[in-house]
């Protein structure tokens, strides 16, 4: 029998390209950055990817139970309203507050979960409406921006630690560690790929579908609001921004495509989607190195998520029976 | 199981069934689709629940509200339909039901463990327990669905058609297995449409017709022939309509093909297909029976070699060039359920879709005459159905693969690739379609027809083309057909020993 070395290559392929693909994207920029790469730029460029990693996350979630959840960005801005209103204060008070917009969070994923199960309905329709019921709450609640936070708190998270590696990073990996790698080891976990990859088939093998997905979806409402306190945390304010809250819904389909993620479901990483938000990150970033118009940016950032699709179904060129092109 | 009953709507798919399995015995269930077998197998497996009747586990009562519970009390099934999940593991899917945990994750070595064993029990020890199911192909997969089964350490194992999809020498192993499994002491619940398979293994047999449970013997007490009879409740004449034997090559050639070729499955590839001939595909599963003729249809990029229509050469891009009135060709896919019906959509709709554009002008469909044709076709292929605006997933697997059919007959065509058809069908419809390629052979079609069932191609075919590794290695014509002649050609005994005496000679 050969060895595990190919067997465990093509079950992290994605992973591994997305990696790969930051690297290459990430040493370009750092060489041609005119400054050079001193720890003030490492800083500002990690939270930002760190931002979007995580709401990444939250979609991959989602995504690999082969649903799709267009509330993430209402959400992650929910829980920056509020976040803005309640973690403030004496210490106890502030990690009161952070648990509290965790909660919000983990509520509005489980309300999505509930209508997804039991009212049949396909994830997209049922985001897509919950999201702006979440986008509302959040309006109510901040009419106009303002608010304030636990200063300490949230430099402490969006700074630097000592040798200047910024902190942000640290929180990311803590948050792959204490919500990613448990998921992804549990049986819960496994259910939610099953259901992702075949639902008759995980059904037809005992597996607990329904609490696969309530689980994935609250999961991801929880990741997404996680999104929303380090929001607070960069911005100092809360603000129901409608430009941000469908801005990052959109981003984290593509990070997750560019990282790897299956979106038939079942296949993919979360570790391969926080690449995949560091790529897309590192191309705004890239452009701003060469001294390309900000106005650019969009469109560049399309070309490349168009070209990673494509690259992705490079494999299909090599297809010689026409029916493995609609398997 | 007592008296166990189940409706479907206005369906009676069983009625007051009894079935007794006892431990160390293996018991086969006979009967025809739609016979309430597969019904019986969802109660037992907790996949739907009984509406009356129950169900006696060592004597006292059970029931299972969800496959999950059935699997608790030591009741393991292998579906016809994979229950294989494609993007994870093979050690994942065998474990997928109760994985070893350690500090509530999963334990990836023991499960590691786990899957070796249960893979080596079902005497597939050459499949790595880390590859990915997708990357399998369909007679590995079924091997991993069994050490799936036997990982649970069921009490009564059930499978059905468990063999439908392996090589023979996956067949011999399971054989094996099986056996040995009875000796453990075992309940086995086997079910298959391949009469020497049941004598080969069972002790028991029980028969279904109609939703009943007909008959329960001991196996081997009866003749095939008053099985078949029991199956289908009526008179069993001859399965095969009678064709008369064809002088060969007196026409032109309908369909020629010279020297097909595709990457490293189709080599040199050379045959002719003249109108009014049924031509059998012969040989071992997985040949290139099935890559020959979707090369055909056109399916296969980057196919080598040439195909003449009536004497012309012509390139079949795809299905849509090989539907046209000048070639006429059709293929009767072997996976009906994807390739063949869109299962949500009507009868009506499953039946025109090949024939659309005769049926509308300016690009609209004229409802009337598709609705027409389709009642048509319904009453000429005798598909059950109570209405044709029922979704095609509401028939019952026999009548699908009529509806298959239908939808290619609907165009009229002259070159009709079928690939094996009767594939899970029952013993009725097998008949009916037996009958309707003789009558299309004799209205002038070509048929080349690629068949598992090596009765099937004794009984139908004027020629058998048999393959072996790509290449079409004998041809077998009229009294010549048989089922030595067959199973020789199709493990290339002759050339193999050929071969041997060579190397043997030159040393």
């Amino acid at each position: 029998m050969s060895g595990d070395g190919p067997y465990w290559l093509r079950e992290h392929r994605g992973t591994l390209l997305a990696f790969a693909g930051f690297v290459v994207m990430f040493t370009i920029y750092a060489t041609n950055h005119p400054a050079g790469l001193d720890a003030n730029v490492a800083t500002t460029a990690a939270n930002k990817g760190v931002l979007l990693a995580i709401v990444a996350m939250a979609q991959t979630l989602v995504v690999l139970t082969s649903g799709i959840d267009l509330s993430v960005g209402a959400v992650m801005v929910l829980a920056n309203c509020l976040a803005s209103g309640i973690v403030i204060g004496s210490p106890l008070m502030s990690a009161l507050g952070v648990i509290g917009v965790l909660l919000v969070g983990a509520l509005c994923g489980a309300i999505n979960a509930l209508i997804v199960i039991f009212g049949r309905l396909q994830p997209i329709v049922v985001t897509i409406a919950s999201g702006a019921v979440y986008y509302g709450a959040a309006l109510a609640l901040r009419p106009v921006p303002g608010g304030d936070v636990d200063t300490a708190l949230a430099d402490a998270l969006t700074g630097q630690l000592p040798g200047g590696v910024p902190a942000s990073l640290v929180v990311l990996l803590a948050v792959v560690a204490i919500v990613w790698l448990p998921f992804r080891r549990s049986v819960i976990g496994r259910a939610a790929y099953a259901v992702g990859s075949s639902e008759i088939a995980a059904y037809m093998s005992g597996v607990p579908i329904r609490r696969a997905k309530f689980v994935a979806y609250t999961l991801s409402g929880l990741l997404a609001s996680m999104a929303g306190l380090f929001v607070t945390f960069i911005t100092y304010t809360g603000e129901a921004s409608a430009a941000n809250a469908s801005t990052y819904t959109l981003y984290s389909i593509a990070a997750v495509v560019l990282g790897g993620v299956s979106l038939f479901g079942g296949s993919g990483s979360a570790v391969g989607a926080i690449f995949g938000a560091f790529m897309f990150r590192t191309i705004g970033d890239l452009l701003f190195v060469f001294n390309v118009e900000p106005l650019w940016q969009p469109l560049f950032q399309g070309i490349v998520l168009a070209a990673a699709v494509c690259l992705g179904a490079a494999r299909l060129l090599r297809v010689r029976n026409r029916l493995d092109l609609y398997g | 199981m007592q008296g166990v009953s189940k409706r479907y709507g206005g369906v009676r798919a069983l009625q007051r069934a009894d079935l007794v399995i006892e431990a160390g015995r293996i018991h086969a269930v006979l009967g025809e689709n739609g016979a309430g077998k597969s019904t019986l197998i969802k109660i037992m497996a907790g996949v739907v629940a009984p509406d009356e009747g129950r169900m006696l586990l060592d004597g006292e009562p059970v029931s299972f509200a969800s496959p999950a519970a059935a699997n608790a009390v030591g009741i393991a099934c292998i579906f016809q339909e994979l229950s294989l999940i494609p993007d994870l593991s093979v050690a994942d899917n065998i474990a997928i039901s109760n994985p070893p945990r350690r500090f509530g994750l999963i334990d990836r070595r023991a499960q590691r463990r786990i899957a070796e064993e249960a893979l080596s029990r079902a005497g597939a020890d050459n499949i790595h327990p880390l590859a990915l199911v997708k990357d399998l192909p369909l007679s590995r997969r079924q091997m991993v669905e069994i050490a799936k089964a036997l990982a649970r350490k069921p009490r009564i194992l059930i499978l059905d058609e468990a063999t439908s999809a392996l090589t023979a020498a996956d067949v011999t192993k399971i054989y094996a297995v099986l056996k040995r499994l009875r000796a453990e002491g075992l309940a086995l619940v086997y079910i298959s449409h391949r009469m020497h398979e049941i004598t080969e293994l069972a002790d028991e047999c029980t028969v279904f017709c109609n939703g009943r449970s007909v008959a329960t013997y001991a196996a081997g007490t009866k003749t095939d022939n008053e099985v078949v009879e029991l199956m289908i409740g009526r008179e069993y004449n001859a399965v095969f309509p009678p064709h008369a034997a064809r002088a060969a090559s007196e026409t032109a050639p309908l369909l020629e093909v010279r020297k097909l070729g595709w990457s490293d499955r189709l080599t040199d590839i050379s045959l002719q297909l003249r109108a009014g001939e049924v031509v059998g595909l012969g040989g071992l599963d997985g040949q290139g029976q099935r890559e020959l003729l979707l090369g055909l249809f056109g399916v296969l990029l980057g196919t080598t070699g040439e195909v003449l229509i009536d004497g012309k050469p012509v390139t079949i891009s795809g299905p849509n060039v090989a539907k046209r009135k000048t070639i006429g060709m059709a293929l009767i896919p072997e996976d009906r359920k994807t390739e063949g019906l869109m299962l949500p959509m009507s009868v009506r709709d499953n039946l025109s879709f090949a024939a659309l554009a005769t049926l509308s002008r300016w690009g609209v469909v004229d409802a009337a005459a598709e609705r027409a044709a389709v009642e048509r076709m319904v009453r000429l292929l005798a598909i059950r159905t109570d209405g044709i605006d029922l979704p095609a997933g509401s028939l019952s697997g026999g009548n699908q693969q009529k509806l298959v059919i239908g939808k290619w007959l609907m165009m009229a065509p002259r070159i009709l690739l079928l690939n094996d058809p009767t594939r899970g069908i029952d013993v009725g419809t097998k008949q009916e379609m037996y009958k309707l390629l003789r009558e299309l052979a004799d209205a002038d079609a070509a048929i080349l027809f690629y068949s598992t069932d090596y009765d099937e191609l004794i009984g139908c075919c004027d020629r058998v083309l048999v393959m072996y590794d790509g290449a079409i290695k004998r041809e077998l014509i009229g009294d010549e057909i048989t089922e030595r002649a067959l199973i020789g050609s199709a493990l290339n005994i002759g050339a193999e020993a050929r071969q041997a005496t060579l190397r043997a000679g030159s040393t």
